[in-house]
């Protein structure tokens, strides 16, 4: 009846991991009555959860990439603490059962449903805005992929209760991620949490792409969009082109554990080198899908404090595209210790070091947009400059890995997990962080507290050099990764500082914690109430803060790059004396509806509860029929509205009032 | 101060006291003759055309999903673990009218959309119902073949060879299925609805789709059958 | 104030030991401080590479630093041009100095993959010895298929002279890793890698898998002992010595999954054991030869 799934299933003899699924199940409570409590279920249906409004559904990916980051920094802790302490006759307190499942869960949150959910959070939020759309091409679609990757994340978070979850590394190399030698149900949770969220992903994808193309406000040709938009462009692309492979891969690994067949097994002909291919053919690009959308971010920033155009549009755009591309020609650097030869190795070192050549021109283009500039030092620039430093380091360490004899010592040690962190860290995290410190006005009509955010960039910047510094130095020492225990002495004191380290980031996020709570009490003080807090050069900063749910009451005409700036520099005038009525699409509760039972097919797919998977892939079907027959997708706001809402931001001409 | 005036500042239209109170009519006129507007009242995007680059984007990526699956069939292929190899598996003729099925129902499916374009609705349907029927048949050799090999010993944990066969093909299989269901739901839309705009676009990318289908078939039996057979 | 700067750097040059002794004290830097001929190579690249890149680099983050603070919003002084935006010669500096340094690594990258492809022979006057390694759940089994004997977790070999290791695994994916020597290898079952080293400095090292395997890996660490030629004939004349011999049950029961295993000997091994490993015969189902029914 219920597969594999038993109450033994439930680890209760375990404290720490009983403690932290108390913790869980408290805090999910907790919300769940402070909602109840306040009577705000039927707002949060409406207004949220079936909202097809980009902006709202950016706010939810925010906050899901949010708790997730803490999720997957509990891990993190875990992790430079077992290792604080496992030295010698101190075993720690993670056996390794645990402690290679806390490395792959670390790995897995962090990139699939911490990064990624911020990232597209980011792009929901602004890119419309930027190219002065109402909405994206699909926003129904936009709602779905958001409830997909929540269920992903649902699904992860779920292992940690019921069964366990991979022990195989983020990426569950087999044949190790085979059901010969992991035969529990962790490997199928990671599965599954994956190839849900992966759809979503692959949706989004498709969105954006018809969004950016299709969907610019008239006079914004390619070669004038905001360099975020044209990075969010190529990440797309990135995403539509490399997701299915991951669809495949994550297929092949589950016909093999479910059906018996042998793509990756050591048996009956099965190849697991294929597998290292195929992930990584996806999973390279992958790190720039993360990586890219931030480069743009840091290409709003800088000309916006430095009160410049940025330095280099052309070339930033260009190296945009070649990063793209070179990204799909690198994966092999992953294994250069296969022994796939001189010729294979070389070429594949040396698209790899290409790609330092973009990069390595971006970073210029921004230290010359600062160059004869006005720079003013708030939240989002200090990510900014914290971020060129770091992910400079960075880069070096990539390209001294990118050479294969290197590679042939350096691989897997801690110096690669330093290298990843110096690049994911100082380049995805902080241009998160910078982004959203630049955008808040904008999402949620106030700033965020200026101090509290750069005491928070401070903990984290110098957090993370006491935290992966040591790893350089441990990797150099033949310090590998992933062991919950070694008997090195020398090795003792560096992961004790890299534990500290660990502890000054955790100040960090504590501290942005209190930065949104704090934030969030002195709204009505600092309420922008310009629509422009930066002195913005692009055409989200031209309409009200927060923006209003139609966004552009009347859509701009694009005459120049920078459309904003181009505007305020002509004396354009933003109010507006004629309102027409704005057709927008209607919320619809059919996307986390679908979402819910894919769900419940993963669960049971996890625990072989074939019936219930049944039913559930029926219930996606059900709905998504119903939602085609669907005709009331639509409505308008009406000018009268339109006016009113306008007139609230003072956006209506004086003699129409 | 004239409206004139007004309208023309560094060769753009500001929206300024006097030209407002003219309204919509006059904005109309005015966006026309001059190019340089700073606002739109309202930009129209076509939903259909956009709806379609949606649907095409998906189809590229649904492509490189199948790319995988032959980059995987060809490293694979040679890997039969002692089992049956590809040419004491595969029967030509009966794929051959597997694929005739196939091949035909696109055939139909483009009638299909010809009588869309004409706006007949029940020759829309019957030429849908047509092309459901050659799909459901393309299907059901399918799965008697899978049902033959597996009886005969030849199941897809029979080999790596035999894992990337049976997954390629029933890939394929499995998105015909699902172009079954969503050719049914169109069908029951336009006897419903006739042929609305929106319809008109859901058909125009069912028919994407099933055209997809079928090169996608054309590459499973040069790659797959006829290869496998040759070899 | 000139001797106040002078106590200063006295005082900061007295210093310096103490970190550096920290760091380096004790050889704890084991890819700077080789045993070979291989990892002075490896380590000749990644000093070389790193040098090169320091050259864009250090100049990156000092301009970056100078740049914000130069033109610092309060810093009036400061030359400001809200419109500037674009310099040919800028971009073509920008472009072509990451062109030429990565014009050289790529040729270093070229030329050293080839040089120390893991499988191309060292060349030297005295013939190589063999030894297969075998990743087990969690050991190695090191083979010397000329002596016809085994040791777990610890292989020895005579200074001076290349060695070939052909290597393989008996179970999941792992990398054959002796730090100090130089290049790893993945060892994966049904596929015999190799890579050739050599030893120059008698001593004891560390010797890892690289590639994480299962619960056992952290475990799965063995010594690799650098001998000299009459203490690496004593060695042998030890293992043959020893009491256990390693046949087809032997083997089985040494590959039942088991973590921190101490060092073994085996006096004799069964003949073609390591090509039979490869090929599968110990793992029902594994290859051709043993094609049987379905799971």
């Amino acid at each position: 009846m219920f597969g594999k799934l038993t109450l033994s299933a439930i680890p209760y003899t375990n404290p720490i991991v009983m403690g932290a699924v108390a913790g869980m199940v408290i805090a999910v409570l907790a919300v769940l009555a402070l909602v109840t409590y306040l009577g705000k279920w039927k707002y949060l249906w409406t207004e949220w959860f079936t909202s097809v409004d980009h902006k709202k559904i950016g706010v939810m990916y925010l906050i899901v990439g949010g708790v997730m980051l803490l999720r997957g920094f509990a891990d993190a802790i875990m992790m430079r603490s077992q290792q604080a302490l496992a030295y010698g006759h101190n075993l720690g307190y993670l056996p390794p059962q645990h402690f290679d499942q806390v490395f792959s869960a670390h790995g897995t949150i962090m990139i699939f449903f911490m990064a990624m959910p911020m990232v597209i959070g980011l792009m929901n939020c602004v890119l419309p805005l930027q190219i002065g759309a109402r909405d994206v091409a699909f926003p129904f679609l936009n709602n779905l992929s958001l409830w997909l990757t929540v269920a992903g994340a649902i699904l992860l978070n779920v292992s940690l209760a019921i069964g366990n979850f991979s022990r195989t590394g983020w990426l569950a190399y087999p044949p190790l991620s085979e059901l010969h030698y992991s035969p529990g149900v962790g490997v199928d949770y990671w599965i599954w949490a994956l190839q849900i969220s992966g759809i979503g992903t692959t949706l989004t994808g498709v969105n954006f792409i018809a969004t950016i193309l299709k969907m610019r406000a008239p006079g914004m040709t390619l070669m004038r969009m905001p360099v975020f938009t044209w990075a969010a462009l190529c990440t797309n692309i990135l995403i539509v082109a490399v997701f299915p492979i991951l669809t495949v891969t994550l297929a092949l690994l589950t016909v093999d554990r479910y059906l018996g067949m042998h793509f990756f097994t050591n048996s009956f002909g099965g190849d697991p080198m294929m597998y290292l291919n195929l992930i990584w053919i996806w999973g390279h690009p992958e790190v720039y899908i993360l990586i890219l959308p931030l480069f743009g971010v840091y290409s709003e920033i800088v000309p916006t404090f430095s009160g410049k155009p940025l330095f280099g549009y052309t070339s930033m755009v260009y190296a945009t595209m070649t990063i793209a591309l070179l990204s799909m020609l690198v994966w092999l650097h992953h294994f250069f210790t296969m022994g796939n030869g001189g010729d294979v190795n070389a070429f594949f070192g040396i698209t790899t070091m290409i790609i330092a050549v973009p990069t390595g021109v971006k970073i210029f283009n921004w230290l010359f947009t600062m160059y004869r500039g006005r720079v003013r030092f708030t939240t989002p620039m200090l990510w900014t400059i914290g971020f060129m430093i770091t992910f400079t380091i960075g880069g070096m360490t990539g390209v001294l890995l990118s050479e294969p004899p290197a590679d042939f010592v350096l691989h897997n040690s801690l110096f690669l997990v330093a290298h990843f962190h110096n690049v994911i860290i100082g380049g995805v995290v902080f241009g998160v962080f910078a982004g959203l410190s630049y955008w808040a006005p904008k999402i949620f009509g106030f700033p965020l507290n200026e101090r509290l955010g750069k005491w928070a960039f401070w903990c984290w910047f110098i957090g993370f050099y006491v935290a992966f510094m040591p790893l350089y130095i441990l990797g150099m020492m033949g310090a590998t990764r992933r062991m919950d225990h070694y008997n090195v002495a020398a090795w003792h004191p560096l992961f004790i500082v890299a534990a500290i380290g660990s502890v000054i980031i955790f100040a960090g996020i504590g501290l942005q914690l209190l930065q949104v709570v704090v934030s969030i009490r002195q709204r009505e003080r600092t309420r922008d109430l310009t629509g422009d807090p930066w002195n913005g050069r692009t055409l989200e900063w031209s309409i009200p803060s927060p923006a209003p749910a139609y966004n552009f009451a009347r859509i701009p005409v694009v005459r120049d790059r920078d459309a904003f700036w181009d505007m305020k520099r002509r004396g354009v005038d933003l109010t507006a004396s004629t309102f027409v009525p704005i057709h927008m699409p209607r919320n619809k509760g059919a996307g986390i509806i679908m979402a819910g039972f894919a769900l419940v097919t993963a669960f049971s797919m996890v625990w072989h509860i074939w019936w219930l998977a049944i039913a559930g892939l029926a219930g996606v079907l059900v709905t998504l029929i119903r939602h085609a027959f669907d005709d009331d997708r639509d409505f308008h706001i009406g000018a009268d509205e339109v006016r009113r809402v306008e007139g609230l931001h003072g956006r209506v001409h004086a003699r129409s009032l | 101060m004239s409206t004139d005036q007004m309208i023309m500042r560094d060769g753009a239209l500001a929206l300024r006291p006097g030209y407002a109170d003219h309204a919509a009519d006059a904005l109309r006129d005015l966006r026309q003759s001059h190019d340089a507007v700073d606002f739109q009242v309202e930009h129209h995007h076509d939903a259909a055309a956009t709806a379609q680059l949606g649907f095409w984007i998906y189809l590229m990526s649904d492509c490189l999903l199948f790319s995988g699956l032959f980059a995987t069939y060809s490293v694979l292929h040679g890997h039969t673990a002692g089992g049956p190899t590809p040419q004491s598996l595969f029967e030509l003729p009966y794929v051959l009218v597997e694929t005739m099925f196939l091949l035909v129902s696109s055939f139909t499916c483009g009638l299909a959309t010809l009588a869309m374009n004409r706006q007949q609705r029940n020759a829309t349907v019957g030429w849908l119902a047509v092309t459901f029927l050659l799909g459901l048949g393309f299907v059901g050799m399918e799965v008697h073949e899978f049902a033959h090999l597996v009886a005969i010993g030849a199941g897809p944990s029979r080999s790596a060879f035999l894992s990337s066969f049976f997954t390629l093909v029933a890939t394929h299989g499995l998105h015909v299925t699902c172009g079954l269901i969503f050719m049914a739901v169109m069908m029951v839309t336009v006897l419903k609805k006739g042929l609305t705009p929106s319809t008109q676009t859901r058909l125009n990318c069912l028919s994407l789709f099933w055209h997809f289908l079928d090169i996608i078939w054309v590459g499973v039996f040069s790659l797959v059958y006829l290869f496998g057979v040759a070899h | 104030m000139n001797r106040l700067k002078r106590s200063w750097f006295a005082r900061f040059y007295r210093l310096l030991p103490l970190p550096a002794t920290l760091l380096l004290g004790g050889c704890h830097w084991a890819l700077l401080d080789p045993i070979g001929p291989i990892g002075e190579q490896e380590r000749t690249i990644i000093l070389t590479a790193t040098a090169l890149m320091l050259l864009v680099v250090v100049p990156v983050i000092v301009m970056t630093l100078l740049f914000a603070w130069r033109y610092r919003a309060s810093n009036e002084k400061a030359e400001y041009q809200p419109n500037w935006s674009h310099s040919t010669k800028i971009e073509v500096v920008v472009w072509s100095i990451p062109i030429l340094i990565i014009g050289i690594l790529g040729t270093i990258c070229w030329k050293t993959s080839h040089e120390l492809d893991p499988f191309k022979p060292l060349s030297s006057t005295v013939k190589p010895v063999r030894i297969d390694a075998v990743a087990m759940d969690w050991k190695w089994l090191f083979i010397y298929p000329k002596q016809g004997v085994a040791s777990v977790n610890e292989v020895a070999m005579p200074a001076g002279v290349p060695v070939v290791f052909h290597i393989t695994s008996a179970t999941v994916m792992n990398s054959f890793f002796i730090p100090r020597l130089g290049s790893q290898i993945y060892a994966m079952a049904n596929m015999q890698t190799a890579v050739n080293l050599l030893a120059s400095k008698p001593g004891t090292y560390r010797g890892i898998s690289a590639n994480f395997s299962g619960d056992g890996f952290s475990g799965m660490t063995f010594k690799a002992r650098v001998l000299s030629q009459s203490d690496y004939a004593k060695w042998l004349a030890k293992v043959k010595a020893a009491p256990h011999r390693l046949d087809a049950a032997g083997y089985t029961a040494l590959d039942q999954p088991s973590e921190n295993v101490p060092v073994e000997y085996f006096s004799q091994v069964m003949p073609h054991l390591f090509p039979q490993i490869v090929g599968g015969k110990f793992a029902p189902g594994r290859m051709v030869a043993s094609a049987g029914g379905s799971k």
